[in-house]
């Protein structure tokens, strides 16, 4: 084995024949079997095993480009369990995005937020309100509900709806911090939950513990977006955004900053850095994230309730970031996937499958210890797990490495160049 | 609108009162384990909350193998309480050895997560024990002390009306007055109650004086947890009804109590949660008449959270605390 790695190391052609092999026997035991899930799951390991190789990025960014545009919806496409798959698929999606923002928030800035699913509450509500007759009850003027059309506006609205109450969560972070910040996030996640349940008087705003029912389904050209496997490229499209949007904060000059303020608050302040601002930034941006994919949920559930927004959603995300390792977005990216299809796919066949063999008189399987109502003591356990022994999560966070003797050397040429010109503009006097 | 809020009064006072005391004794362990540790331990509500299951597993207990007829009811009370303190007691240690001792040294972020996943797991845990052996994790405990008593509040003027309450709030609220007592003079009086106190304004400091810090730690968490379990059993005598999720906003609520009294002081945290209670009651009941029914009583968490961030922001040290400058 470690002959065969050492071996592949280094080797690009044998991993893109490796990787394409990979994908095509996945795709093919799909294709065949449909009603496999292992088969869907191995197919998006795929994706994992991308990461790991040494390709150049772009060429990685094109093969994962391929896979989840071309090859996973094809492949799903011809059997009966296509639109369960794409949901599955859409799902992670929006958990992907999310727990991004969150990234930006806890792995970046170093703020535990614990009531981050307010933001995708707020967004899902911007649009569910608005995109149902529910908006007539308290707005005399327009016609409501608006048109599909407007759910792309929705998306840039929702966004800013949910900066908009991250920083004015984030007033309170001018004064409270570290685990104070905790509590107060809770509480504020809470807040808007109880909130939105009760806010059907005295004027009937998100009615209530009822819900938005009928939700308009976006539309773009006269075309309605109503099944999952048409919601997983918007998803797809809003997804590749926020990484590249992530991305580019990382390593910019904010980013850093929140990297600053995350290690020493005070060093940070003293070296220039304004951390009313830069917190308020991480918040505002992890928020729009989530807002955004709060629309998205919104048209695809076609139904609206306070319910989808508790604590658990919160800490949930939580999880996939630390799962996954606290500022890194390939690790998020892999923790929410985990946790999401862990949620939504695993835990359920397995309950099945302890259910069938009850069923069957193989073992006696007491109900209360079904899997899928274990979904607490699991997150329990793995925050507890990674908290001790690996903190830096799956995939561990890693800073861009500068080669000390290439950058003097660049600056040496950078100043060599200045001199020339200073001298051409001599020569030229 | 007067003349309402005056009519109700006395009976918010009651119901606030028995509620308080019992954020009261949770603010307790939060504010001992925040003094020595600086860590919110998340799993405290959790520890309440399993205090309680313990409880009402043994009473039931109790009554199928005939003990509660046997024995009077107050002696069999105290029986549990002894027997749920210490166990929560030595499952706090537990928690405290297993998930935040490897951490101590770790960035204050990581702990507070282990602390939210021991609270999750402790959840979990007691929800499925309970659902295996019952069927059900929401548990009803045997009635006890259902007697009411009334304080005639109308005799002394008309404007307020009876007040009503029952045997297990007074016996509520006399043994959180007992525990606090023996808890302050514990702390204020002993020598492990100076070594506590020597731990949480500079550990290293203590250690060099001879102090065994691990085993103050320990000692604070099992006094809070005991304090924390035997509350539980307190508050399922007089709620009647518990089920796993009851810790974690009760927990979030002693908290704020903590928060208003100033966190790490301990008195401070009987006056807020006694504050707390009184203000939770009197919003809960007069909400609606004081908005015109605009807010219903279903805001009185939102209440709660609220005075929680208004005094984060603008008295983070509490009503009772001082006031600490970061040094760097």
């Amino acid at each position: 084995m470690q002959r065969l790695t050492s071996k592949l190391k280094g080797n690009k052609l044998a991993q893109i024949i490796l990787l394409v092999l990979y994908v095509l026997v996945t795709s093919l035991s799909l294709y065949l079997a449909q009603a496999s899930v292992t088969a869907f799951l191995l197919l998006l390991v795929s994706l994992l095993l991308l990461y790991y190789t040494e390709l150049p990025d772009r060429l990685k960014w094109v093969i994962a480009g391929v896979v989840l545009v071309g090859v996973i919806p094809f492949v799903a496409s011809t059997g009966p369990s296509y639109q369960s798959y794409m949901e599955v698929a859409t799902v992670v999606g929006i958990y992907v995005a999310m727990a991004l923002g969150l990234n930006i928030v806890v792995g970046l800035a170093g703020l535990l937020d614990l009531g981050f699913v307010a933001f995708f509450a707020i967004g899902a509500y911007t649009y569910g309100i608005f995109a149902t007759a529910q908006a007539a009850n308290f707005m005399p003027f327009g016609v409501f509900p608006l048109s599909g059309d407007s759910f792309w506006i929705f998306i840039l609205i929702g966004c800013f709806v949910a900066a908009l109450f991250g920083v004015l969560l984030g007033i309170p972070v001018l004064r409270v911090k570290g685990d104070y910040l905790a509590i107060v996030t809770l509480g504020f996640g809470e807040i808007i939950r109880i909130v939105f349940n009760n806010l059907d008087k005295p004027v009937n705003i998100t009615n209530g513990a009822m819900g938005l029912a009928s939700v308009k389904p976006p539309e773009i050209f006269g075309f309605q977006f109503v099944y999952p496997n048409q919601f997983y490229f918007i998803v797809l499209a809003i997804l590749l955004f926020v990484i590249l949007a992530v991305r580019r904060f990382e390593f910019s000059k904010i980013g850093r900053s929140w990297k600053a303020v995350r290690e020493n608050e005070i060093a940070a302040q003293s070296m220039g850095i304004h951390l009313v601002r830069t917190k308020l930034l991480a918040f505002a941006i992890g928020a729009s994230f989530s807002g955004m994919m709060g629309v998205v949920f919104a048209a695809k559930q076609t139904f609206v309730d306070p319910t989808s927004f508790t604590l658990l959603e919160s800490i949930t995300i939580l999880v996939m970031v630390i799962l996954g390792g606290m500022g890194s977005v390939p690790g998020v990216i892999l923790g929410a996937a985990v946790i999401t299809i862990l949620n939504l796919q695993v835990l359920t066949e397995v309950t099945n499958y302890l259910n069938q063999l009850s069923l069957n008189g193989v073992i006696s399987f007491p109900e209360a210890l079904s899997p899928a109502k274990m979904q607490r003591f699991i997150f329990g356990a793995i925050l507890i797990i990674f908290a001790i022994y690996r903190p830096q999560g799956l995939i561990p966070a890693k800073n861009p490495v500068f080669d000390e003797e290439s950058l003097k050397e660049g600056s040496e040429n950078h100043r060599k160049k200045q001199i020339k010109v200073e001298s051409d503009k001599g020569f030229q006097a | 609108m007067l003349a309402d809020i005056l009519n109700t009064l006395p009976q918010v006072l009651v119901d606030g009162l028995a509620l308080g005391a019992i954020y009261a004794v949770i603010a307790l362990g939060y504010t001992m384990v925040y003094g020595i540790l600086e860590l919110i331990n998340f799993a405290h509500g959790e520890i309440f909350m399993t205090g309680a299951f313990i409880g009402v597993a043994m009473l039931i207990l109790m009554t199928g193998m005939g003990w509660l007829a046997a024995m009077p009811a107050i002696l069999a009370l105290i029986l549990v309480l002894v027997v749920t303190s210490i166990l929560t007691g030595f499952m706090g240690v537990g928690i405290e050895r297993m998930a935040y001792r490897p951490l101590r040294n770790s960035p204050k972020l990581i702990t507070l997560i282990s602390a939210i996943g021991v609270s999750f797991l402790l959840q979990d845990l007691v929800r499925f024990i309970t659902e295996y052996k019952r069927g059900n994790y929401i548990l009803t405990g045997p009635s006890m002390f259902n007697s009411q008593f009334t304080i005639k509040f109308s005799s002394v003027s008309s404007s307020f009306s009876d007040a009503f309450f029952k045997t297990s709030t007074l016996i509520l609220i006399i043994c959180v007055v007992v525990m606090m007592v023996a808890l302050d003079f514990f702390v204020n009086k002993t020598k492990w109650g100076m070594a506590m106190r020597a731990v949480a304004q500079d550990r290293d400091t203590a250690s060099l004086m001879s102090i065994n810090v691990n085993k103050v730690i320990s000692l604070t968490f099992f006094i809070g947890s005991a304090l924390g379990g035997a509350t539980g059993v307190l508050f399922a005598v007089q709620y009647g009804t518990i089920d796993p999720y009851i810790g974690f906003i009760l927990g979030l609520k002693a908290f704020t109590a903590a928060v208003l009294g100033g966190i790490g002081n301990i008195r401070g945290a009987m006056a807020g949660g006694i504050m707390l209670g009184l203000l939770e009651m009197f919003a809960a009941a007069n909400l609606q008449l004081l908005t015109n029914g605009v807010l219903g009583a279903e805001y009185k968490d939102v209440f709660a959270f609220a005075i929680l961030i208004i005094v984060l922001i603008f008295k983070p040290e509490g009503l009772f605390g001082k006031a600490v400058t970061e040094k760097v």
